[in-house]
């Protein structure tokens, strides 16, 4: 952007480019780096086969009517990896506290876990489960979970945008517009099926950022509808109206956004007023949205529609410099709690063999608590690769507490473009050298079963 | 919906029953957003009161997450004679389209009146009437009330704080003081969801209606060690031998030198969090965090060096030296620039704005009467307002005071509420519009009109009017806002097509009710009220 090279604020331009937001991601923040997808048209579009309301990103020369089509005749049955993301990140040193570290106790003084509160990990005895993580740590006593306890790359960036663009685009680099999976999708996706990147977060997440091929994002799994004292049939008539509104021409960029905002809520409410629900076949945990997103995308994968990657933001948020054990308890609880019951949902559904779940967050957490019952930023955190097909084997050592990096932080044990890599190869069935920039460097941890 | 075959009595008083129009409540199981303590948000499920009956299958929430933290009516009077306008500032008539614009951007939109009043002053007299208000703001009109008619509780009812704020908008007589309240709230972003007190919030609001026109060095200052401030990004907590960088990192980040461009390393952000070390508070069951204050023995008080100067830094000089910093008035007047202009600022006015802010000692005043008074202001594209612009601009049109507590929850999922920002770094400008918050601000437009839409069925609509006098009679209500051509267009073109739906003789006044509500509607959703 041509601002850059004057210092123009992230905020500016964000104003600025009010407008163009419509078309493809907004930025996060002031000085952040422009967040992978920017750029790609956004459309609204209900496919009335997946019962979904679509923002559907790229593909803009294709009519919305081919969607349909694309979706009903893309290819069904295979594999499709879901990306949960832990934001704000989390302080991997209480999912998997290093209880048996004799420097555990000291660096936290207040935050510590105790011996015996959480499940043992059978993969390294120094470690123990966090309480709220019992759903991993259950599905990890299966065999289902592989566990990297200390990833991350070189010379960690501890900001939060610039750290969580690198993971999303599978790079250390500020300027890449596209996704890691989006590159994928580039490489093997359909040209006319936008279900096989969805983000269902409300917006496009960058990771899913293609640079051609046709991605989505949804809102929620439920329905939509917009209110007024009118009856029919006037009530027809005024929609007509309001449609009107956003189809008339716009003469700056901000009333292109109104009108594009209409006409996709018009749209919106015209074909999801009949939406229908869905069912599971298992209970999932009450009071816990990001349990009912997955309760909706497990009931997406067993309609057979043609899904690939998926992302979704874990419960909560995870950047705790205060107060730490409540919040990170209770959203770590929420969103394990969803994922047990995922994994059990496809499971009794005789999908497990089809889904592969990856738990990641931008880094972990300073080992050493910061006065405030709370944890700074650090460098390396932890991730994890969850399915009925995942390896189950720990990737990377925890490297201890004795001897942390010149910033006091824990030690990287494995390199978070080396998951991509073997992801895509392992799972996906894709040669990750043309998808993440020096692919040929990083090792292939074995994260599938054959 | 079943039509009535029989209507209303004849000897039913006409227009009398003006009050609670829809006694009847849908309780509904639905999803939001609420803020958590670090920040960020998460799910949680609420009852939503419908007025309507909802379909059985039905958006209920929550929508995407949120971030991480003008017109042609009456004949445009002559530019005041004689005016002498600063070189560098907008030259073109100052008549009702640029009053109107100059009041939506520096203000929550025009009282009857009020812009005729700007444009006698004159471009420079008008920015002036904003910028130097004297004395204290007057709260014009009727107090607001919560649903039960009682006062507003800001200090302890869930959700009054902002409504109290709200009503300041509403009622004010110095938009601009309020206006730049709120976009200093987005610029120093504090959220309600880490202070234990809602009245801290407010003193917070306070301080910026005290130094919004002021010092930003004073401003950033008592900022920095604001009660609501030091609980939300830890400043309390941060000690000599336990320090937190959270307040470090944000200050040069988000409110004064902006990432990415070199101005700090991760060094100045240790460094810096040791030099802001000292303070605390204490904390009680009945009072939450109070007596806050620097304790000097939990300030660190050896040689601290940030951006290559060394010594014994405290909070202020914390503060002091981002100012100083060289990158620090560029950050200030583009961020500024970019809270009233939708385009970026010219070279050489953003050089201009930069030495006005310098030269000035980083007073805010003048570089905001530069922005109030720039071309790009009345000459540049339409901005979209803020839901809660939008909302305090609509109550004025409509002459509503705050008479209920529901724009709390009904804001919500419009993506703001004041007193809880996403996060530290503010709310995103980009993000107003989606299909989510639309509907949300399409809700918000059909609750203002709660008091003026009319009963559909209760016999006493006219079973004459056309479509000219309904279209006259919606715009009125709406206090006449100027429209574009194509709007006006439209709704005339609705307004017949719904008579047109009118077939048999009982359909003659509720259908032309149900007009008159739809027309109400789509003026406040038009664009014309969205955008600024």
């Amino acid at each position: 952007m041509h601002n850059c090279c004057r210092n123009y604020t992230r905020s500016q331009l964000l104003r600025a480019g009010a407008a163009e937001a419509g078309r493809g991601l907004p930025a996060i923040e002031p000085g952040m780096p422009e967040p992978a997808g920017t750029g790609l048209s956004r459309r609204r579009f209900l496919s009335r086969g997946a019962g979904l309301a679509l923002a559907v990103y790229g593909a803009s020369k294709i009519p919305l009517s081919a969607f349909e089509t694309g979706i009903a005749q893309a290819a069904q049955g295979g594999k499709i990896l879901v990306s949960v993301f832990f934001d704000g990140g989390i302080d991997a040193l209480s999912v998997l506290a290093p209880i048996g570290d004799p420097n555990y106790a000291s660096l936290r003084p207040t935050l510590a876990e105790k011996p015996g509160e959480g499940a043992a990990f059978a993969e390294d005895p120094r470690l123990q489960w966090h309480p709220s993580a019992a759903g991993l740590a259950t599905l990890h006593a299966e065999g289902k979970v592989s566990v990297f306890p200390a990833i991350g790359y070189d010379h960690p960036d501890q900001s939060h945008f610039t750290s969580r663009h690198y993971y999303e685009i599978g790079e250390l680099e500020v300027g890449f517009r596209t996704g890691w999976m989006g590159r994928y999708l580039d490489l093997v996706g359909d040209e006319e099926n936008p279900l096989q990147g969805l983000s269902m977060d409300g917006s496009l997440s960058p990771m899913i950022a293609t640079a051609e091929k046709p991605v989505a994002a949804i809102d929620g799994v439920d329905g939509y509808d917009l209110w007024a004292p009118v009856e029919s049939p006037v009530r027809a008539e005024m929609f007509r109206s309001f449609a009107q509104f956003g189809s008339l021409p716009a003469d700056s960029p901000a009333l292109a956004q109104v009108r594009r905002a209409t006409s996709q809520t018009d749209r919106l409410r015209t074909e999801l007023g009949s939406l229908e629900g869905f069912t599971s076949p298992v209970a999932y945990p009450s009071e816990n949205y990001f349990a009912h997103k997955l309760a909706g995308l497990a009931a997406f994968i067993a309609a057979e529609l043609p899904i690939r990657v998926v992302t979704i933001s874990a419960a909560g948020g995870y950047d705790t410099h205060s107060g730490q054990a409540e919040d990170l308890g209770r959203n770590l609880r929420e969103t394990c709690d969803g994922l047990l019951a995922f994994q059990r949902d496809l499971e009794a559904r005789g999908l497990a063999d089809r889904v592969l779940v990856e738990v990641w967050s931008e880094f972990g957490r300073r080992p050493e608590e910061n006065g405030s019952a709370g944890t700074d930023h650090g460098a390396a955190g932890c991730a994890f690769v969850i399915g009925s097909r995942a390896k189950g084997e720990m990737v990377g050592e925890f490297p201890g507490l004795a001897s942390l990096d010149q910033n006091e932080n824990l030690r990287v044990t494995s390199d978070f473009r080396a998951m991509y890599c073997s992801l895509l190869e392992q799972w996906l069935g894709q040669d990750a050298g043309p998808i993440i920039p020096g692919a040929a460097g990083f090792a292939r941890p074995a994260l599938v079963k054959a | 919906m079943a039509i009535p075959q029989t209507k209303q009595s004849s000897s039913q008083p006409q227009r009398t029953r003006r009050r609670r129009r829809h006694p009847r409540v849908w309780k509904d199981r639905h999803w939001r957003w609420v803020p958590t303590a670090d920040g960020d948000w998460r799910v949680e499920g609420f009852v939503f009161r419908h007025k309507h009956r909802p379909p059985k299958h039905h958006f209920r929430g929550p929508g995407p997450k949120p971030p991480r933290r003008a017109s042609a009516a009456a004949a445009p009077a002559p530019p005041a004679s004689g005016e002498q306008r600063p070189s560098g500032a907008y030259q073109g008539p100052f008549g009702m389209p640029q009053a109107n614009r100059l009041l939506q951007r520096a203000g929550f939109g025009p009282l009857a009146g009020q812009a005729e009043q700007l444009v006698s002053l004159g471009l420079v007299g008008a920015v002036r009437s904003l910028t130097r208000p004297t004395g204290a703001a007057n709260l014009i009109g009727p107090p607001p009330t919560d649903d039960e008619g009682n006062p507003l509780a800001p200090a302890d009812a869930w959700g009054h704080d902002g409504l109290w704020w709200l009503d300041r908008m509403v009622r004010g007589d110095q938009p601009l003081v309020e206006r730049m309240a709120l976009v200093l709230h987005d610029w120093f972003a504090t959220s309600q969801a880490s202070v234990s007190r809602p009245q801290q919030m407010i003193d917070q609001s306070n301080l910026f209606r005290a130094h919004g026109f002021g010092s930003f060095l004073d401003l950033f200052k008592a900022v920095t060690v604001d009660p609501a401030m030091l609980q939300w990004l830890n400043g309390a907590e941060n000690t000599k031998s336990a320090p937190n960088e959270n307040y470090a990192r944000e200050m040069m980040e988000l409110f004064s030198l902006g990432a990415d461009r070199g101005a700090y390393s991760e060094d100045d952000v240790r460094e810096q969090a040791r030099a802001l070390t000292g303070w605390r508070n204490d904390w009680s069951d009945a009072e939450g965090a109070h007596n806050f204050r620097f304790d000097p023995r939990r300030h660190d008080e050896r040689t601290k060096t940030v951006f290559g100067r060394s010594g014994n830094f405290n909070w202020e000089d914390s503060c002091r030296l981002c100012v100083e910093h060289p990158l620090h008035a560029s950050f200030f007047a583009d961020k500024l620039w970019s809270y009233f202009v939708a385009t970026p600022a010219p070279e050489a006015t953003r050089q201009a704005l930069i030495q006005t802010y310098v030269a000035g000692g980083w007073q805010i005043r003048p570089a905001l009467e530069t922005i109030l008074t720039s071309p790009e202001l009345y000459e540049g594209p339409p901005m979209v307002k803020p839901p809660v612009v939008q909302l305090a601009s609509m109550l004025r049109r409509l002459g509503r005071h705050l008479d209920t507590d529901a724009w709390t929850w009904l804001l919500e999922p419009t993506g703001q509420v004041l007193f809880w920002p996403p996060n530290v770094a503010g709310w995103d400008d980009t993000r107003w519009l989606d299909t989510s918050r639309l509907r949300a601000r399409w809700n918000v437009v059909d609750y203002a009109l709660a008091e003026v839409s009319v009963d559909r069925w209760d016999g006493t609509y006219s079973t004459t009017e056309n479509a000219e006098e309904a279209l006259a009679r919606a715009l009125a209500t709406w206090g006449n806002p100027e429209l574009r051509d194509d709007t006006r267009a439209e709704l005339t073109d609705f307004a017949r097509r719904a008579e047109g739906t009118i077939g048999a003789d009982w359909q003659r006044g509720p259908y032309r009710a149900m007009r008159q509500n739809a027309l109400l509607q789509l003026i406040g959703i038009s664009p014309d009220l969205i955008l600024q």
